[in-house]
């Protein structure tokens, strides 16, 4: 049922502006629910970022917008259309890139499968797999597989292999989770930067408060078993970002207060 | 060099007592005999031309075996419902003894290579498709989910996905295979088809040689375990990715 007229937005913001639209999605795994009636909106270029306890429903809220799962109840759209199936401008980055990555291809091989999945011409490939691992600092390691490189390095690999697909919405799975916090922080910068400059809009879910507040325009706090939504906060902080000046901004602590409060508080 | 210990010290054994007792048998044989058997054999040229009968249709059985049995394996492991629909005719069809099918092969196929093949395929189908399918099935799911959102078709996420992810353990497959083709077609050539080293270990054995009879087999018995230790250098070279040293992990 793509093009079908849907409600006007109800979680805030002209439906027209957005590009990953939720209604009243539910979904039922394994006889659980999982997902509670969802309401949400992305707008074009906006940074989300989702956090909450585990068992929410963070992640399988990204397969459902990826297009991997269907929700059992309501509707995910893409640009107007309802969600059936990945779309391919829509990047997924996972949280275990040392499982998400081709072991058995170089750097270069794992970024090239997403122009052989687009069928990219074989001649355009190459300068356009070297600019993209230029672009995430991994022009010096083109021809090594990722077991030689470093965590970090191998999720701006994963990055980079998103980037190929030259997403309009890049989701991101708790993607610096296992990181060190100065790659982490390195990370967070880079993201941010690629995209401001590529006008990406970022679902980015995480489990570091911090982070949240640190990369996004809002901040959406999920509720467990089943995941719904409990609160949405708008972030209004200055951009860019900046590592030292953007965590010690007034209203980024003012935030922080508030986002550990709301979340104590609904502690059981 | 504890290995030699055993088949050295029962070959010295053999032969010290086939001297000291003067055994004349007509199915034990000195190994000193096996040997000047072997030579003698050798020198004749028959051996390379029965081997070859045997490794072609090893081989050729392998082939068309484990090529029918890996395609399956990729289509079970990668679409559930075919793999539920056939789970029943395949635990129904797997125990059946591959020269059990001797007989219905022997009537459509009669005497000769093509019975032969045939029978060796079937038996080789199996290790293929039962190992095969758990490979695929074992695949790391976030590379199906990868390769889902980047948007492959069927076939690359065959090819390009499955395959090579499931390459270390298919390989395994391949090898158990192999073992078994030879073993097929050994019994094929004893039982019913006259060519090949099975063959001529029949010939030995009606013509009263067992020093032929015996210098044959321990050949057979090097024939495949060298065709294994060439399967294992494959494997070390195939799989290099897998050898990479980590830097710093």
């Amino acid at each position: 049922m793509p093009g079908e007229a849907l409600e006007p937005s109800a979680g805030g913001g002209a439906s027209a502006n957005a590009i990953v639209q939720l209604r009243d999605v539910s979904l039922v795994l394994g006889g659980r629910p999982i997902i509670d009636r969802m309401t949400l909106d992305v707008r074009r270029g906006e940074f989300v970022c989702v956090v909450g306890p585990s068992g929410c429903g963070k992640t399988t809220l990204l397969r459902l917008i990826a297009g991997l799962l269907r929700p059992d109840k309501g509707v995910v759209t893409y640009n107007g259309a309802v969600v059936a199936a990945p779309a391919n401008d829509v990047a997924l980055i996972f949280q275990d890139y040392t499982k998400a990555l081709l072991p058995w291809r170089t750097a270069a091989g794992n970024v090239s499968l997403a122009f052989e999945a687009r069928r990219t011409p074989k001649a355009e490939r190459a300068p356009r797999i070297k600019a993209l691992l230029d672009k995430v600092g991994l022009g010096e390691h083109a021809d090594k597989y990722p077991i030689q490189l470093s965590g970090g390095m191998q999720q701006r690999l994963q990055i980079a292999r998103c980037l190929a697909q030259g997403p309009s919405v890049l989701l991101m799975d708790e993607p610096f989770g296992a990181l060190d916090a100065i790659t982490r922080q390195t990370l967070q910068d880079e993201v941010l930067r690629l995209a401001a400059a590529e006008g990406t809009s970022v679902f980015f879910v995480t489990h570091d408060l911090e982070e949240a507040l640190y990369l996004g325009d809002r901040v959406v706090v999920l509720r467990p078993n089943p995941g719904r939504i409990a609160e949405i906060f708008d972030v209004n902080l200055p951009r860019p970002r900046d590592q030292l000046g953007t965590r010690e901004h007034p209203e980024f602590l003012r935030l922080r207060r508030q986002l550990f409060d709301f979340i104590e508080g609904h502690e059981e | 060099m504890k290995g030699w210990v055993v088949p050295v010290g029962v070959l010295l054994f053999a032969e010290i007592s086939a001297r000291l007792f003067g055994i004349t048998s007509d199915s034990l044989a000195s190994p000193s005999q096996i040997l000047a058997a072997a030579w003698s054999f050798l020198s004749t040229g028959v051996l390379f031309a029965r081997s070859a009968q045997t490794l072609l249709a090893a081989v050729s059985g392998l082939l068309i075996g484990g090529g029918l049995g890996l395609t399956l394996a990729v289509l079970l492991g990668l679409i559930p419902p075919l793999s539920r629909l056939l789970r029943f005719p395949i635990e129904a069809l797997r125990p059946i003894p591959s020269i059990a099918s001797l007989p219905i092969v022997l009537m459509i196929y009669g005497f000769g290579y093509r019975m032969e093949i045939a029978i060796i395929a079937f038996a080789c189908f199996w290790p293929v498709l039962i190992i095969g399918q758990s490979a695929i099935v074992g695949i790391e799911p976030r590379l199906i989910e990868v390769s889902r959102v980047l948007g492959l078709n069927f076939f690359s996420r065959v090819t390009k996905i499955a395959l090579p992810a499931a390459l270390p353990r298919l390989f395994v497959a391949f090898r158990q295979a192999a073992a078994v083709s030879l073993v097929v077609a050994v019994t094929v050539e004893i039982v019913m088809n006259p060519q090949g080293l099975g063959y001529e270990l029949m010939t030995a054995q009606n013509s009263l040689q067992p020093a032929l009879m015996f210098a044959i087999l321990i050949y057979i018995g090097l024939l495949g375990w060298s065709l294994n230790a060439v399967l294992l250098l494959a494997q070390k070279h195939l799989f290099a990715f897998a050898a990479v040293p980590r830097l710093n992990a």
